[in-house]
């Protein structure tokens, strides 16, 4: 596992089959364990700083509040019937053999406990179903298990009752955070949106030197003067983005990329420093308060700032926290002109202008490139893009028809629906990760080197943060080159015409092509 | 009725109205925890219907054809749906022990119902066979996985039992039945097949509120499968979320 590989030793052993089923390995992944949050983290999201005294009782407590408090997971967790449906159907267990990683038995860490509490089965008769006391060995199960999971909800779609492991995920997550047991990368980012308004911290005076950088790198590109306005109050339309837009390769991409978008449209618009953050870590901890919390800014942005719509960037979990639920953490937006989905995607967005012939494009800009697509999860099978269901996955691939010549799909068993996710998402984006996440991507992995191979592939673009972060991480120790992975909005970039440019170095690309 | 026969149909008797009472009044109980807790966030496994028939339609292929498990793994979902079509008519079959006149549909699927019964055991055994032989599904099972599967091939067995080996007097379990629904009770037969198969499935009913088998209430309760995809035309509030967001002064 994680050899380094250069393409020229690819051998056809690395072409093997995306939902090839592992042989059970026990505790392979046992080790696997994020770094634990600071007290200071922790405290700034309500949570105690570290383990408290009566942790048991507290979890077992929070345990029966959350499902009474959510339907999903008191569902749940009463109507498995261990079909096994479900097991072969996470990457992480498709890249890692550990038993726990099967969903299932994911869940079960979580529902052996509810059955010792909460059930008549498990409190007279815990032998026969399996039900469990909340040990200290079982709580760093927990911190280890629940920590490989993405919540990518993939289980969830060939469940026959739709189990979301995601669900059960985030309820573990959010018991272990009220007793103190936190992970550090997603409470010190979530403190850092509380404070500074970004995953990043990065401060409305160093975010305006990025963008000033970014319209001055686009003129010289294109000899066209593209803004990309800072809290601009009036503006029409208010774009919220995921930070690593703003400095991660290849997001800034496709910030570029909405940016050309706007300008073309002739749209007024601006990024806010309130809310320069369109990521929503609250949702990968589970916690109502803080995901809302974080929401509210969004609101007091727009209201701020007086804007008529909301539009969002490319990432995946932010969308669904966009899509599903902030009507409901923040809304109602009447405040918002009602002609327009609130909140809208960039995709719908530059969809709607490629329907109406708002846009041109030069599609031979982007010949060098032989592409597919990567269904981001969250934006798969948590949320939707236009008026029919399923428009998540035809609007992506729409706009990138429209810029590219070259598109292929990967095989139908890990897109859309059943897409698998990158390995790095709900939480695990963070370096002491690495293991499970470098495993965790194999079957994307694996499908992406079948078109490498079948079509001369060079790019998958996708249209989340966490996902290009990810793919550009750990394609290396899959033998792929880290700037395959691209930006939906980054090939708009390359093939929309401005309006009055300037491209001297369009042969130059052609020479390229030849090499 | 004296002696024996008196005792086995009192014992009976009280134990078919207390699996009935446990079955009716835990299930029932099961679905109003489960409609009374509120579901914060539209969360339905997408694409999903954004329209309430959709949604109807959804739930409704989930229960005729399992369309998820379809999607999942063809052996469990043959086997699986063998079993439930075949449990299905099975019960079905058995309507006409609780009715004088029978229904005429309930007439007309009777010769299927024997199809049924053996259709609806080579069903659990392959259920089982997978459990047994596949080291995903035999890690995740624990003894009341089993004991479930025993329990069910069990009765169907025993039921099959009475058909081919052990004839019963079903004139007189009939009777039985309609006495206790009239609460007028007649004599049961003291077969011992019979008497087998009438208490596993008082076993069956009395677990049914305490075991997995409430997947049945909980397909329609799921938020995957239930919602209505429309979070951003209808605002969907939990009354929890209303109280938290009232108490700040916010919100309608
Ligand atoms: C709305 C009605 C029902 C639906 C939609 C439904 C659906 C399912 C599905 C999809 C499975 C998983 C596949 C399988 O293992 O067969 C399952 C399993 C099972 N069902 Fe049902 N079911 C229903 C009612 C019932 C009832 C009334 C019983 C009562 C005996 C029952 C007993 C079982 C058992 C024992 C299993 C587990 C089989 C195993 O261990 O592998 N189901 N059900
Ligand atoms: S939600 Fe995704 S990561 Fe979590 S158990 Fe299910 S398939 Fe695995
Ligand atoms: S598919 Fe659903 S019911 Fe079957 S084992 Fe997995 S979680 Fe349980």
């Amino acid at each position: 596992m994680g050899e380094m590989q250069t393409k020229e030793q690819l051998t056809p052993e690395d072409f093997l089959d995306p939902l090839e089923i592992p042989p059970i390995v026990k505790g392979a992944m046992a080790d696997s364990k994020p770094y634990p949050a600071a007290p200071e983290h922790q405290e700034k999201l309500g949570f105690p700083g570290e383990l408290v005294d009566d942790w048991h009782d507290r979890a077992i407590a929070k345990l029966g509040e959350l499902a009474s408090k959510y339907r999903g997971l008191r569902v749940y967790l009463d109507s498995c019937v261990k079909c096994g449906a479900c097991t072969d159907k996470c990457h992480y267990f498709l890249g890692t053999g550990d038993p726990n990683n099967m969903p299932v038995a994911r869940q079960d860490l979580l529902r052996q406990v509810w059955r010792r509490h909460y059930t008549f089965a498990g409190k007279y008769f815990p032998w026969l179903v399996g039900a469990k006391d909340l040990t200290e060995e079982l709580l760093d199960e927990w911190y280890s298990y629940f920590h490989q999971c993405s919540q990518c909800r993939r289980c969830s779609v060939y469940c026959p009752y739709g189990i979301d492991t995601a669900e059960v995920s985030m309820a573990a997550r959010e018991i272990m955070d009220t007793i103190g047991k936190g992970q550090k990368y997603c409470n010190e980012i979530i403190g850092k949106v509380h404070t500074v308004g970004n995953n990043l911290g990065l401060q409305a005076k160093a975010l305006k030197a990025t963008l000033e950088e970014l319209e001055e790198e686009i003129e010289d590109d294109t000899g066209v003067s593209v803004r990309l306005p800072l809290d601009e109050k009036g503006a029409e339309i208010m774009l919220v983005t995921p930070s690593a837009d703003f400095f991660a390769e290849p997001h800034i991409d496709g910030l570029i990329g909405y940016a050309k978008v706007f300008h073309q449209a002739g749209a007024s618009w601006t990024i806010s420093s309130h809310a320069s953050e369109a990521a929503n870590f609250g949702m990968f901890i589970g916690s109502y308060e803080n995901m809302r919390k974080m929401a509210l800014r969004i609101r007091e942005a727009a209201l701020d700032l007086g804007v008529k719509r909301i539009i969002f960037g490319e990432c995946g979990h932010a969308w669904r926290a966009a899509y599903s639920f902030l009507n409901t953490l923040a809304g109602p937006f009447d405040f918002l002109d009602q002609n327009y989905p609130i909140p809208q995607h960039i995709c719908e967005y530059t969809y709607d202008l490629i329907q109406r012939g708002v846009l041109k494009f030069d599609k031979s800009r982007n010949d060098h490139i032989r592409l597919t697509f990567h269904d981001s999860c969250n934006v798969a099978r948590a949320s939707r893009m236009g008026d029919m269901p399923g428009g998540q996955f035809e609007i992506p691939r729409a706009i990138l028809r429209a810029v590219c010549n070259h598109f292929y799909d990967m095989a139908p068993e890990t897109i859309r629906e059943a897409t698998f996710c990158c390995g790095g998402g709900g939480g695990l984006l963070t370096d002491e990760l690495m293991d499970v996440r470098t495993k965790g991507a194999q079957p994307r992995i694996r499908a992406l080197k079948e078109v490498i191979e079948e079509h001369g592939v060079t790019h998958m673009a996708a249209i989340c943060a966490i996902c290009k972060t990810q793919f550009a991480k750990i394609f290396p120790a899959y033998g792929i080159p880290m700037d395959t992975i691209v930006s939906v909005h980054q090939m708009v970039s390359n093939a929309i015409i401005l309006d009055g440019e300037v491209r001297d170095d369009d042969d130059d690309d052609a020479e390229d092509d030849e090499s | 009725m004296a002696g024996v026969g008196m005792l086995v149909t009192t014992v009976y008797a009280i134990l078919f109205y207390l699996a009935t009472l446990i079955l009716v009044a835990g299930v029932g109980y099961r679905i109003w925890v489960y409609a009374r807790t509120p579901a914060p966030l539209k969360i339905p496994t997408t694409p999903a219907p954004v329209t309430r028939a959709g949604v109807v339609m959804r739930i409704v292929r989930e229960v005729v054809l399992f369309e998820s498990l379809f999607k999942a793994n063809k052996w469990i979902w043959v086997f699986g749906w063998v079993f439930h079509a075949g449990l299905l008519l099975v019960l079905l079959r058995h309507v006409r022990y609780f009715q004088e006149p029978v229904w005429k549909l309930i007439a007309l699927i009777q010769p299927f119902g024997i199809y049924a019964g053996f259709a609806m055991v080579a069903g659990l055994l392959g259920l089982w066979a997978r459990r047994l032989f596949v080291p995903r599904i035999r890690y995740i099972s624990g003894p009341s996985d089993h004991l479930m599967l025993a329990l069910i091939v069990a009765i169907g067995l025993s039921g099959l039992a009475m058909r081919y080996l052990a004839p019963t007097d079903i004139v007189a379990v009939k009777a039985f039945f309609l006495g206790l629904m009239t609460f007028d009770w007649q004599p049961l037969p003291a077969d011992p097949v019979l008497l087998i198969h009438l208490t596993l499935v008082a076993i069956l009913m009395m677990i049914f509120p305490v075991s997995k088998l409430l997947h049945a209430p909980g397909l329609f309760f799921s938020p995957g499968r239930n919602q209505v995809d429309n979070p951003r035309e209808r605002r969907h509030l939990a009354p929890w979320a209303a109280e938290l967001e009232a108490a700040e002064g916010r919100g309608r």
